[in-house]
């Protein structure tokens, strides 16, 4: 059953969130279904406002290798944190 | 007054009795994303059963807990539609039932969210909006499998053949139907029927599937508390603990 159903991935978007979260993956056999069993599967508890199904197969990965190009440039140049500048008294919790 | 609260039994005792139903797919579904859909339906129903039985209890003015008429009662005593007792028997069996139920169940709730009696329209309200989705669930179902493979379609069409029996019973006004659509309080069930004809054969047609000829034989009595043999099995199980040891609770 599981060859003809392929996999998705379920992005919830929350009642007070702003953005869709990823909760987790089922099986379906089209958008329609998956929609309706993420629904039956992810939102039983009123989690969500929203839903979105994306097959697992469109989605491209950075693979685990990739860490150091694409992340470590960004820990080794401290200007690129905005760390330098006084922040006016006004300005709260930024 | 006994009149409505026997009327507000019998919508609780459907919702009951279904929701135990489908409690027993509870691990056995086809695949993990239907068993979770079935036994949400399952607590969708019981929550409903729950609301009905209650105020069926404080109509009845005898004192009648939730509990108590859901687990004192004998088969004699419930009034819930033949349809919903029938076994789950394959998944055919199981979506057909549901999807003959939901419909009508749909249509029962619309028409009840404006009863002359306001905590019927309440619940009816809070009821209509996992009801939508049910029916739109088992619909969708219904049309996939049978127009489907060749052997799902055998099925659904097995199954519907098999169950059509049970759905004239959702129709057949008695007394008690009367009396309460005389009230303003239930729909008058000739013109849900037709609503429910034109839904359903409007999803069988999609699905590829026939509808049994119009003016088949239809099986009634459970209204009246007359039930097939599958009723006393399911109370069995549903009941034991009750029976066994009065007043349980935990």
């Amino acid at each position: 059953m599981s060859n003809e159903w392929p996999l998705w991935e379920v992005f919830i978007r929350s009642q007070h969130g702003l953005a869709h979260k990823h909760v987790g993956s089922i099986h379906a056999p089209d958008g329609e279904m998956a929609i309706n069993n993420a629904r039956d599967v992810y939102t039983r508890r009123n989690e969500g406002v929203g839903i979105w199904v994306v097959r697992a197969a469109d989605i491209v990965s950075s693979s685990p290798g990739d860490k150091v190009p694409l992340f470590e440039p960004a820990n080794n140049k401290v200007y690129r944190h905005p760390t330098f500048f006084p922040m006016p008294e006004e300005v709260k919790n930024l | 007054m006994s009149d409505k609260a026997n009327y507000v039994r019998r919508l609780g005792d459907n919702a009951l009795i279904l929701s135990q139903r489908l409690s027993e797919w509870c691990g056995k579904g086809p695949a993990l994303e239907e068993d979770m859909a079935l036994t949400n339906v399952a607590l969708d129903l019981i929550g409903q059963a729950r609301m009905w039985l209650t105020y069926a209890g404080e109509l009845e003015g005898k004192g009648r807990t939730e509990d108590q008429l859901a687990y004192l009662r004998d088969a004699h005593q419930f009034n819930n539609l033949l349809l919903v007792e029938q076994p789950n028997g394959n998944y055919a069996d199981t979506l057909v039932r549901q999807f003959f139920f939901d419909v009508w169940h749909y249509f029962m709730l619309e028409a009840l969210c404006s009863s002359s009696d306001a905590r019927i329209a309440e619940i009816a309200q809070k009821s209509i909006k996992e009801v939508t989705y049910h029916v739109r669930r088992s619909a969708d179902l219904v049309v996939r499998l049978g127009d489907g493979t060749d052997m799902s379609h055998k099925m659904m069409q097995q199954s519907i053949d098999r169950l059509w029996m049970y759905t004239g019973e959702m129709f057949a006004a008695d007394a008690l139907d009367a009396a309460m659509s005389d009230q303003g309080i239930a729909p008058n069930l000739s013109g849900l029927q037709e609503k429910w004809l034109q839904h359903v054969e409007e999803a069988l047609a999609e699905a590829t599937l026939q509808s049994p000829a119009a003016g088949a034989w239809m099986q009634s009595g459970g209204k009246q508390g007359r039930h097939s043999e599958h009723l006393g099995y399911l109370l069995a199980e549903m009941q034991f603990l009750q029976r066994a040891y009065p007043g349980a609770s935990w």
